[in-house]
């Protein structure tokens, strides 16, 4: 009897050691991707789950700190952009290897452009730095200098670089081989992508300490959010990086601690009325949509207040403008905020011939004012938008029916068929610089979503706006690119192509258990500054098992 | 308390329910599409007996006109569905041979095409701007038209087994005629089973409905039905918070219960 109940002791303290030995190996943070990382090479990113593993795995030359919004150091010690803003020279750190032990170097540099500039790649990243027609030439003068030169100015040069995962030339495991904070090391399809902490990354705390704290993360595939919240509440996740409002709403309730509100956040939900000529709609209502009048007097009878306080809880402001007010640098901060006033509406209606009859809008043919407003199906905050939409134009007469299509049907509507009125959608800014919206803004581009892929622009305002992107995407000095992107904004609220409705909050829910986690509106919200996370002892690896 | 009683007080409710939905202007006073802004997610109270939904929308009034919406149609779409199998079923089961086999591998193709992808399909051809009411119409008459394979099946079964049965046989050696036959004995004899067919294909095309709505081919807002009020009660969170949004819920269970409790009691009495 005493032997085995020195048997039970001997094997509980070997359970308390093993236990305590993988605690002191480290910890496991947990949270969730809401969709299958479509690749893990950096140069080909283009959906969030992948840009999350990029910018948790890669590491860059520069990067845009999120939450001051300016550049800091990162593989490259300094850089120097030319003053014609064709050219830029970085100087690397040196003695930094990535994280299969192989060194880093400016070939490293060259390779990563090279690869990312080759149109066989087509890589969305790359994309962004194709200023002009010819090659880029990548110069390696020095182990630890790298110079870039572009055949055009391009605008926002640096920023670029935060997209930038620098590969190695020279590793066997190619893209896995990283020389971010973290490296993936276990990935089952469908279910999980597990990371580990990079032992050769070059970050140190103030002490001396290596960087990141956390030992590992498990990143969960889990597309319901329903359930991701359900798992956060038990405990099982950390950390999740964007909450909807009525989730947000529901925790703040429950535990204010851990639903963290960054404020406004970059993404904007807008509608716009289909002014492409290759649209069959009759010829009256291309007029309607086409008159500016008409688009403000829609705008105006909109009550923004109201969708912010209804749809989003409170967690959502009135959008000015294409740019939103978190995005410090590029906010025109002379645009008039937006006002909810019907009267005001009919006044400017009434100017563009509309009038009020037995309660219906009619214009100055006698047509009654009636369109449908499509959005996509399953996006319950649209369905509430469109439907109170619908409520305040009825109060200027106008009829307005709502139609909710899957993705695939409304995309065909609005890029190819434009079989359709008006469009409620959203617009999701990763890119705080403009020349992000290039394709939007230019009349010949595809996502000018009003009137697409216009050999000419269509009117002067459009000509006009053309005309300030191109000069600001070709200057190098940020104030005079600021000054020609205000009046682009001016103009669209003038003309309200676009009909900005609300600017969401960045809302996310971080558990007590991790240690300094301040979220920001830019993405990742949550875990920008990862490297610095720690977790409380309690979430050690075998711990929360 | 006896069957009969039973299917009388299930008959009253869902007398009850049917008035309420025909007679829902005078029921409730609020139009079913005005937003009460102020008051989103309301609790009951005197003013809004079942609280408001998301919008501020009195749910009583979303209900009662719901009810209207959904107990029309979807026992319409259900009647036409079942009418379908019971033609072809009947006529697949009583006569054999190659007839059969066409009907049900006709009825197999049906039952292969997945149903939401045929909506969706549908729907890129209706035009984009056509009233709530034509989409409510179109939604369930293709409800009804693409519903009947599965109640075919077994309406075929049963006429295949009393094809085969004596009293049939002793009926044709009555010298019954093909029509008296069909009359007298098939239909009487087939008859809870096309009830059946019909009362579970009611709550089954009135989920159906909820679940096109996400697709848009269902009943467009702000028009309620008891499809689209089911749609909040997915957000499983919002649900435990404001529990009142269940009613609809509620109410579906009722006339499912009610539905069932008639029908299994006229079977007693047959």
């Amino acid at each position: 009897m005493m032997r085995r109940s020195l048997q039970s002791s001997v094997l509980l303290l070997a359970l308390c050691f093993a236990t305590s030995s993988r605690g002191q190996s480290g910890a496991e943070l947990h949270f969730c991707l809401h969709g299958e990382p479509k690749t893990f090479n950096p140069i080909l990113v283009d959906d969030e789950a992948s840009e999350n593993i990029r910018y948790l795995t890669g590491g860059v030359l520069i990067r845009v700190n999120r939450q001051t919004q300016a550049l800091e150091p990162g593989l490259a010690e300094s850089w120097r952009v030319s003053s014609d803003g064709r050219k830029v020279t970085f100087h690397l750190r040196k003695g930094i290897y990535f994280s299969d032990g192989a060194s880093f170097s400016s070939e490293d540099v060259a390779y990563t452009m090279r690869l990312l500039m080759d149109p066989q790649t087509h890589s969305a990243t790359g994309d962004a730095f194709r200023s002009g027609q010819g090659r880029v030439d990548v110069q390696t003068p020095a182990p630890d200098v790298a110079e870039i030169t572009f055949p055009a100015p391009v605008a926002g040069l640096e920023r670029l670089f935060d997209q930038v995962a620098i590969l190695s030339a020279k590793s066997p495991k190619r893209e896995m081989s990283v020389l971010g904070p973290y490296y993936v090391s276990e990935y089952m399809a469908g279910s999980f992508v597990l990371l580990r902490r990079n032992p050769n990354y070059w970050k140190h705390d103030a002490q001396g300490n290596l960087l990141p704290y956390i030992e590992t993360i498990r990143l969960d595939i889990q597309r319901n959010r329903d359930i991701e919240l359900m798992r956060f509440r038990r405990g099982e996740l950390q950390l999740i990086n964007r909450v909807d409002a009525e989730q947000f709403d529901q925790l703040q309730k429950e535990s204010p601690a851990v639903a963290r509100n960054a404020g406004t956040g970059l993404d904007a939900e807008e509608m716009w009325f289909n002014q492409a000529a290759a649209s069959a709609l009759p010829d009256y209502k291309k007029k309607w949509f086409q008159a500016m009048e008409f688009r403000r007097g829609v705008s105006m009878a909109i009550n923004r207040d109201d969708l912010s306080r209804v749809v989003f809880a409170g967690y959502a402001t009135p959008a000015f403008g294409p740019v939103s007010p978190s995005n410090h640098f590029w906010f025109n901060s002379s645009l008039a905020a937006p006002k909810h006033d019907p009267q005001g509406a009919l006044l400017l209606l009434s100017r563009a011939g509309f009038r009020l009859e037995g309660g219906s809008l009619k214009d100055s043919t006698g047509n009654r004012v009636e369109f449908t407003l499509v959005t996509n199906s399953g996006n319950t905050a649209r369905e509430k938008m469109a439907t109170m939409i619908q409520q305040d134009l009825s109060e200027i007469g106008i009829s307005m029916k709502v139609v909710t299509l899957d993705f695939p049907s409304l995309i065909e509507k609005i890029t190819r068929t434009f079989d359709y009125d008006a469009c409620l959608l959203g617009l999701v800014n990763t890119d705080l610089d403009p020349n992000g919206q290039l394709t939007v803004w230019l009349s010949s581009g595809e996502n000018h979503q009003w009137n697409p892929n216009q050999k000419a622009p269509a009117t002067a305002w459009e000509a006009e706006i053309d005309k300030l992107m191109r000069e600001q995407a070709s200057l190098a000095n940020e104030e005079l690119r600021k000054a020609k992107f205000d009046r682009v904004q001016q103009i669209v609220a003038e003309q309200q192509p676009f009909i900005y409705l609300v600017n969401k909050n960045a809302l996310s829910a971080v558990s007590s258990d991790i240690v300094g986690a301040a979220p920001v509106a830019l993405n990742p919200q949550a875990f920008w500054n990862i490297e610095t996370l720690r977790l409380k002892p309690s979430k050690e690896i075998g711990a929360s098992k | 308390m006896t069957r009969r009683s039973f299917r009388v007080i299930c008959c009253s409710v869902l007398g009850i329910i049917f008035a309420l939905g025909l007679f829902a202007g005078s029921v409730t006073h609020y139009p079913y599409a005005l937003q009460f802004r102020e008051l989103p997610n309301a609790p009951p109270s005197a003013l809004h007996w079942l609280g408001t939904d998301g919008l501020g929308r009195d749910l009583f009034t979303r209900v009662v006109y719901g009810t209207r919406v959904s107990l029309l149609l979807a026992p319409a779409a259900a009647m036409l569905a079942t009418i379908i199998a019971a033609i072809l079923g009947g006529i697949a089961g009583l006569r054999g041979g190659w007839l059969e086999r066409l009907i049900l591998a006709s009825a197999d193709l049906s039952m292969s095409l997945p149903l939401l992808f045929v909506l969706i399909a549908l729907r890129a051809f209706l035009p984009l701007d056509v009233s709530p009411i034509v989409s409510v119409v179109a939604t369930f008459v293709t409800l009804g038209l693409l519903g009947w394979p599965s109640s075919l099946r077994v309406v075929c079964a049963a006429s295949r087994n009393l094809r085969q049965s004596d009293h049939l046989l002793l009926a044709r050696a009555n010298g019954y005629s093909n029509s008296q036959l069909l009359f007298r004995q098939v239909i009487p004899t087939l008859r809870p089973i096309f009830l059946a067919q019909f009362w579970i294909s009611i709550p089954l095309f009135i989920l159906t409905e909820a679940t096109l709505s996400m697709l848009g081919l269902g009943v467009m807002e702000p028009l309620p039905s008891w499809g689209n009020l089911l749609r909040g009660s997915e957000d499983f969170s919002a649900m435990s918070a404001n529990p009142w949004r269940l009613s609809p819920l509620f109410l579906l269970l009722v006339v499912v219960i009610c539905f069932q409790f008639i029908f299994s009691s006229s079977e007693d009495l047959a």
